[in-house]
């Protein structure tokens, strides 16, 4: 069974490689010539203002964190899904309760209006 | 040929751990072959289905009928001189490709050529396949905060938001099929689906299928989903700074994902790579390049959504549809037995 994930890692190795080979291939092809100007950030032919990193919009984090909450539930839907045949309705039953107590959060946001765009 | 390599190796003394891992370079390196001739391949596809929509020919003039195309285009990019602005991160901008596509190549560990034909049939397949999708949320990332560029940052925030908005009903409508399957190994949904067309957990499972593909779309930011790279007012977003070989990364990555997105369709919802006459090989090709198809013609026809248009619908929309659609399998499958 171990074996089974050293390949998960053995594909992310490859995968790595294969870009790394063909930036190889391209070194020995490609010019190398650069200087301050071309190096300079694109910001539509102008000279850059301020940080690049600039600051952003603090909604972002708040779909993060609901995402967050969806994903953990999602964690725990996936071995109920597996069971659910033997377990029948019981299971279901308990499983609407879950997911309802989640969509009421998600309900609760939507009135709330974070989940307004602008 | 696994057995001669096998007897090979146990000629030489060496341990069946050591084989194990040759094996498991093997099986890589001829994914990502694959992958790369898949690319070479959709590239003209993608240029050609174009043309042939908008009523133009599309490429003709490299090679007989424009086949040659791709080929020039990868040379070109090749000989592309490699820019890394100034103020970047240079360590994070140069992982970022290499985390895309190392994602993109891993995935297709668990997704099944035949009934049997799996690199790994890992027992957890449909969480793996989950996981994995969401490394690209990371590269991307990666690739717009390290390059020191606006466009870039705020395309690789938006691409993030919606990456992670998509995510969920996604993997809702994935949990739908492990339901319907009554396990999470990719072989196993593809065995629960034999025995006719009847059997396809499409009928069934025909609003899932609608949010999978809509999510999925999203997922790998094709058009009209394709906000993080709207050349019209991002400037390419995340992948800005990104020039020749590196950019060329992104891309392939990009049609990787594709393949990987319409494989799994058909695996999901249309019976996995098995049907009559021809053997499994050929009906991966032909339900895969179908949905691939479908992709690219929903490209045309369909315009570009706003930003707020597509958080919207994510939430309000495709959320409460997963919804349904897992309280509908579950009553499906618990009063069926």
């Amino acid at each position: 069974m171990v074996s089974a994930y050293t390949d998960v890692l053995i594909f992310f190795l490859v995968g790595a490689g294969f870009v790394a080979l063909n930036l190889t291939l391209g070194r020995l092809l490609r010019p190398h010539n650069p200087y301050p100007e071309k190096l300079t950030p694109y910001e539509c032919g102008e000279v850059p203002v301020g940080e690049g990193q600039a600051p952003f919009n603090i909604r972002y984090y708040i779909f993060a964190l609901l995402f967050v909450v969806f994903d953990v539930e999602v964690v725990f839907l996936f071995p109920w899904a597996v069971v659910l045949r033997e377990l029948g309705m019981y299971a279901l039953v308990l499983m609407v309760i879950f997911l309802f107590m989640l969509v009421d959060g998600l309900v609760y946001a939507w009135k709330k209006g974070v989940l307004r765009w602008v | 040929m696994s057995d001669w390599l096998w007897g090979l190796f146990q000629s030489w003394g060496w341990s069946e751990s050591a084989f194990n891992v040759v094996m498991g370079v093997i099986k890589g390196l001829l994914v990502t072959t694959f992958l790369a001739v898949n690319a070479l391949v959709l590239v003209l596809m993608e240029r050609k289905v174009s043309g042939r929509i908008q009523r133009r020919p599309g490429p003709l003039r490299t090679g007989p009928r424009g086949l040659l195309q791709t080929f020039a285009d990868a040379i070109k990019l090749l000989s592309k001189e490699d820019i890394v602005p100034s103020g970047a991160d240079v360590a994070v901008f140069v992982l970022a490709p290499m985390v895309f596509f190392a994602a993109a190549t891993a995935l297709w560990i668990v997704i099944p050529f035949g009934p049997q034909t799996i690199v790994q049939d890992l027992n957890i397949g449909l969480i793996y396949i989950s996981a994995v999708t969401g490394l690209s949320v990371l590269a991307i990332l990666m690739a717009g905060w390290s390059s020191n560029n606006k466009w870039s940052l705020l395309g690789a925030m938006r691409s993030a938001a919606q990456l992670v908005s998509y995510e969920i009903p996604l993997v809702l409508s994935i949990v739908a099929i492990g339901m319907m399957a009554g396990s999470l190994r990719l072989s196993d949904i593809v065995a629960a689906q034999q025995g006719g067309i009847t059997n396809w957990f499409i009928f069934p499972q025909i609003l899932g299928f609608l949010v999978f593909f809509t999510a999925g779309l999203a997922e790998i930011n094709r058009a009209p989903f394709d906000l993080p790279e709207a050349e019209s007012e991002l400037v390419a977003g995340y992948n800005t700074e990104y020039s020749g070989m590196r950019w060329a990364i992104f891309f392939l990555a990009e049609y990787a994902n594709l393949v990987a997105f319409s494989a799994l369709a058909a695996t999901f919802f249309f019976g996995g790579p098995t049907g009559p006459i021809f053997p499994p090989i050929v009906w991966f090709l032909i339900k895969t390049y179908f949905f691939i198809f479908v992709a690219m013609w929903i490209r045309w026809t369909l315009p570009r959504i706003r930003v707020d248009h597509l958080m919207n619908l994510g939430w309000y929309v495709l959320i409460p549809l997963a919804l349904i659609n897992l309280g509908w399998t579950g009553l499906y499958v618990v009063l069926r037995g």
